[in-house]
């Protein structure tokens, strides 16, 4: 079981996250066209190794985090608000 | 009673308790602190079992959970339980215990005629024999497959519950798993140095090996002692680590003790998970068992397991033993046994010479160097040993009335490779042990390849300060009481083990004696191809027992090393999974059985719907009124749903799901998540609205109403709230992450009732004196704020019932008040409550979708809702709704069905077909009742190019009802179709 250090919330259990995915390819701009919509919705990577993805603490404080985590070892190597500027701080 | 094995005091045995118990119909007697396998030897039980596929005579093998064989059912009040391991079992008074797997007796069994036919059952005969015809397998083969083999029975007496377990949740800062001498020594460091430890121990008692040796009893007790007196150490018992989860949590079942269950009400396991910062693993070594035909007579048993039932329980294996060992630590269990006054018959070592084997002939016992048993003779017990020298090949017979055996000894290391430590070839210990990742623990003691007690203790020490510096604590100086005084291990000069796997000879040689498979059995497995060791494993189902071939797993692999021609090395290690142990069901499930198998969510009016006499329906996690009425059937329904189309009804839709979306970028945001178009909405309106996948298939559907001009709320259909609020959230924070809006779930803060039906206004007016309900003044999809009954809420105007309506919205503390006030508001026109099934005749009849036609395949155009989608403007799901194949003309439309003939019955789930190709299906009938406004059943189909079809004559079938009924396909809209009363 991964346990995600939600910088909001602390160390919390996966079983609080929902996962969302690969968070390296955006939606496409609104003109982007249907393989580009096709591509964003349909055709992802299997990596084995370093994986960027979305988790959103749908227990919990429901921020949306990115997360790199090895696909192998499950080691979590950076966890971080989906937006930069984000209009909350962390509390700590 | 006599107890003849029992010979000496054992360290855990009450002499003073004796407890009497059953197995297979015979009156026993044991001791307190026995398990049923040492209470049996102790009364001279050899045979306890039948062997799974060969119905072999089945003795104990060793002294622990890594039991193969003595597996026996409990008969206790709650009915019978299979498969509890004797070896670890504790023996209670009144225990009735059976053996397993034996028809009719476990000494007279007719399954046994499987071991005569063993040549024609290797491995793999079931795939290759129950062939054809393909019928066969699953109403002949399988049955009387599964009748001959396999183990216990589990059986229940009806209406009685299984005995309650526990879910509990630890947070500790390591993990020891072991509290032998190297995991009791690693965790007195680490708490003498202020960590949090929690250390966990599958057996009774501390102490592991050092249980096995009187010397070390006062560092035994001194060191648990202090530990006990360490606020920051917790020693859990009988709690085995199941299973490593990685980053830190662990499962680990507790067994609690006869006395702990019953001053806990019953309760028997506890579950836990544990999260650590750190695992210190010093789960001790496992002794393995030698290859050599007959070496599953009644009577073979692991050397280390025959030293464990002396010194624990005093009971003698037998009177007269042989040893059968390739090291030396094996020989304790000859000089235990012969200072407690047991004479060997001999010890047979395939080792050339050992300083052991100088010591044994010093004390008088024969000791055969060189030399190999080449088979037993008996076939309940052990009669005689045969016994074969390397060079000399003289060849000659021992008596002897049980055989001890020891392959050397294998380090644990299930939980450490589940934790991705690869396996390393360890030549002088011939095995292998893990290498674990410094960032996850340490491995110690005998399960890193150090035996030895002393060596142990001393390298738990050193791990465990390895642990405190990657944690950056200072360790303490633990050891300055002369606490950690040792005795010294045995000789240092003891000779080293040399790798004995298998003795070639004629007969069954096993491998795993849980799953009955031979080492004959690795070699066809090889030979037909399955080379590698998971194949070969699941080829002949070597290690797929619920003891994972623990003591011959390693011998497997030699087997196998050698019919391939490579090195074990090469062939490497089963791979042990979790769970370590088994487990009950019940102990998994927890608490969380029964009504406390999931939440159950009640309405704020539950109560009051209960008194009215509701029947309630579970509806997700809900429990929502089906009908308020004793009787079951469809009248009380439609009497319901009828007083709404004559005159009014009221009912409770708390469950609606309610998102509040606030913020200047509102607006702009419902915009990109609907498929329609809500900037346009005016304060004080409401209007229905889609949403989308990026996919381009309906997620959801539901009223939004302006409240202000940055003040929206979404309501959500029940089923879709948690999953439509997680789109919603997922969307802002990520493609419109530059809006400034905020969303709360307001869903449980709202209690909402709809009034329904043409008197609705004249109900609901008296409780909103301060608005004005006229028609012009507040129309259709109209929505505002207002003073309900005295109480602050929301009035909306829509319909889900196709009638003039009213919902009410209320704080979910005022649901009461508000509605016994429009109760009492009401009975001028005899309005009542309606429940679910009404309220689904009612939206049937005017058309509207719910869950069962947003089914997660259907689209808007799908439903007939595709003028909905805006033309400009993105959205959610406008690129991909697009796509050719979901506008193409044969898809599954909705349309609205009634059978030709009134009387018959719509089936829900039929299947449509054509009259003339009937077992094409063109699609099915995804919603059906029994109108109110029309004669007869109503329906809502999926049906291919159903538009198209609109009033076509097709059949609807039943195949389950056996029914075939003609359909006329009608537009979904079959109640009012201009929406005059909605608006009148």
């Amino acid at each position: 079981m991964l346990r995600i250090p939600c910088p909001w919330c602390g160390l919390r259990d996966e079983s609080e996250f929902r996962y969302r995915g690969d968070a390296t390819s955006p939606r496409p701009p609104a003109d982007a066209g249907l393989d580009a919509f096709n591509a964003y919705v349909y055709q992802r990577d299997n990596l084995r190794g370093w994986h960027t993805e979305w988790w959103l603490h749908v227990a919990g404080c429901r921020k949306l985090l990115k997360i790199v985590r090895h696909t192998l070892t499950h080691e979590i190597r950076s966890v971080e608000a989906a937006t930069a500027a984000s209009s909350t701080e962390p509390v700590r | 009673m006599a107890a003849p094995g029992r010979i000496a005091s054992g360290a855990l045995t009450d002499p003073a308790r004796p407890l009497e118990f059953r197995f297979d119909g015979r009156a026993l007697q044991g001791l307190a602190g026995d398990t049923v396998a040492s209470a049996l030897l102790a009364n001279g039980v050899r045979q306890v079992a039948r062997s799974f596929k060969y119905h072999r005579p089945r003795g104990i093998v060793t002294a622990g959970p890594e039991e193969p064989c003595a597996l026996v059912d409990v008969i206790g009040i709650g009915g019978r339980e299979p498969n509890q391991l004797a070896t670890t079992l504790p023996l209670q008074a009144g225990l009735v215990t059976e053996s397993q797997n034996r028809w009719p007796t476990l000494r007279f069994d007719l399954g046994a005629i499987n071991d005569r036919l063993g040549r024609f059952l290797p491995a793999g005969f079931y795939y290759k024999t129950f062939m054809a015809p393909g019928w066969a397998w699953e109403r002949l083969y399988e049955p009387l497959i599964r009748r001959a083999a396999g183990l216990g029975r589990l059986q229940g007496i009806p209406g009685a519950h299984a005995d309650p377990a526990e879910t509990v949740h630890d947070h500790t800062d390591v993990l020891v798993v072991g509290a032998g001498a190297c995991g009791l020594a690693a965790a007195h460091q680490l708490g003498a140095s202020g960590l949090r430890v929690i250390l966990a121990e599958q057996d009774v008692l501390p102490g592991g090996g050092t249980l096995l040796d009187r010397r070390w009893s006062p560092w035994r007790e001194r060191l648990t002692a202090a530990l006990t007196q360490m606020p920051s150490v917790r020693t859990l018992m009988r709690t085995a680590v199941l299973g490593a989860y990685g980053q830190g949590v662990f499962g680990a079942l507790e067994r609690l003790s006869p006395d702990e269950t019953v001053r806990f009400g019953g309760l028997r396991e506890r579950l836990r998970v544990i999260r650590a910062q750190r695992v210190l693993l010093a789960t001790g070594a496992l002794e393995r068992l030698i290859a050599f035909p007959g070496n599953d007579v009644p009577g073979v048993m692991l050397a280390g397991a025959a030293l464990a039932y002396l010194r624990r329980y005093g009971v003698t294996v037998g009177r007269r033993p042989a040893l059968f060992v390739n090291n030396d630590e094996a020989y304790e269990t000859a000089f235990a046994l012969a200072a407690a006054g047991i004479d060997c018959a001999g010890i047979i070592d395939s080792r050339r010479e050992s300083h052991a084997g100088r010591r044994a002939r010093g004390l008088g016992i024969a000791v055969h160097d060189a030399a190999l048993v080449g088979g037993v003779d008996g076939r309940h017990e052990v009669r005689t040993v045969s016994i074969t020298e390397l060079d000399g090949r003289r060849r000659f017979v021992l008596e002897a009335d049980a055989l001890l055996i020891s392959g050397g000894h294998s380090p644990l290391s299930a939980l450490a490779t589940q934790l991705g430590a690869p396996l390393e070839w360890r030549e002088p210990l011939a095995a292998f042990t893990p290498a674990l990742a410094a960032t996850t623990g340490r491995v110690a003691g005998a399960a890193a390849g150090v035996f030895g007690l002393a060596a142990a203790a001393h390298h738990g020490i050193a791990a465990a300060r390895a642990i405190l510096a990657d944690l950056g604590r200072a360790a303490a100086v633990a050891d300055g009481a002369g606490m950690f005084e040792m005795p010294a291990d045995a000789d240092a000069n003891s000779t080293p083990i040399s790798p004995l796997w298998e003795v070639r000879a004629r007969g069954k040689a096993f491998v795993d004696l849980q799953n009955d498979v031979t080492a004959d059995d690795v070699r066809l497995a090889c030979r037909e191809g399955y080379e590698h060791i998971e194949h070969m494993k699941r080829f002949t189902t070597f290690g797929m027992a619920t003891d994972q071939g623990r003591i011959g797993g390693l011998v497997g692999s030699a087997v196998l090393a050698e019919a391939r021609g490579v090195a074990l090395a090469d062939v490497g290690a089963l791979r042990a999974r979790p769970f370590t142990q088994p487990v009950p069901f019940a102990a998994l499930a927890g608490a969380e059985v029964r009504e406390h198998y999931r939440p159950q969510r009640r309405l704020p009016l539950h109560d009051w719907h209960e008194s009215a006499g509701a029947i309630f329906v579970p509806t997700g996690l809900w429990l929502r009124p089906l009908v308020y009425s004793a009787e079951s059937g469809w009248p009380a329904v439609l009497a319901e749903a009828r007083g709404v189309r004559k005159r009014v009804g009221v009912t409770d839709v708390s469950t609606l799901g309610k998102i509040e979306v606030q913020g200047p970028g509102a607006a702009r945001f419902l915009d990109f998540v609907y498929a329609n178009t809500f900037s346009t909405l005016t304060v004080g309106r409401a209007r229905y609205g889609i949403m989308l996948r990026e996919d381009g298939m309906l997620l959801d559907d539901g009223t939004t109403s302006r409240l202000g001009p940055e003040h929206f709320l979404i309501t959500t259909t029940t089923a879709n709230s948690a999953a439509v609020l997680e789109h919603l959230e997922f969307h802002l924070q990520t493609a419109c992450a530059e809006l400034n809006v905020v969303l709360t779930d307001v869903g449980d803060q709202w209690a909402q009732f709809a009034v329904a039906g043409p008197r609705s206004r004249e109900v609901v007016a008296p409780l909103v004196p301060g608005l004005d309900l006229a028609n012009d003044a507040f129309p259709f999809m109209s929505a505002a704020e207002a003073s309900i009954a005295g109480r602050p809420g929301r009035l909306f105007r829509i319909s889900f019932s196709g009638e003039l309506a009213y919902e009410i919205a209320v704080p979910a503390a005022e649901a009461l008040l508000v509605w016994s006030a429009l109760l009492e508001s009401g009975t001028r026109f005899d309005m009542r409550p309606y429940g679910l099934d009404a309220l689904n005749t009612l939206r049937i009849e005017k058309g509207h979708v719910t869950t069962a036609e947003l089914n997660g395949n259907t689209t808007a155009d799908d439903l007939g809702l595709q003028r909905l989608l805006k033309k400009q403007g993105d959205f959610i799901g406008r690129v991909l709704a697009k796509r050719p194949g979901l506008l193409a003309p044969d898809r599954l439309q909705l349309v609205g069905v009634r059978p030709t003939d009134r009387t018959q019955r719509l089936r829900n789930g039929s299947q449509i077909v054509a009259t003339d190709a009937r077992d094409t299906s063109l699609g099915y009938v995804t919603s059906a009742t029994p109108a109110v406004e029309f004669e007869g059943w109503v329906g809502l189909a999926l049906l291919s190019g159903g538009r198209e079809r609109i009033g076509q004559r097709l059949i609807g079938r039943s195949p389950v009802h056996d029914e075939a009924i003609e359909l006329q396909i009608l537009s979904p809209h079959m109640l009012d179709p201009e929406n005059n009363r909605v608006r009148s």
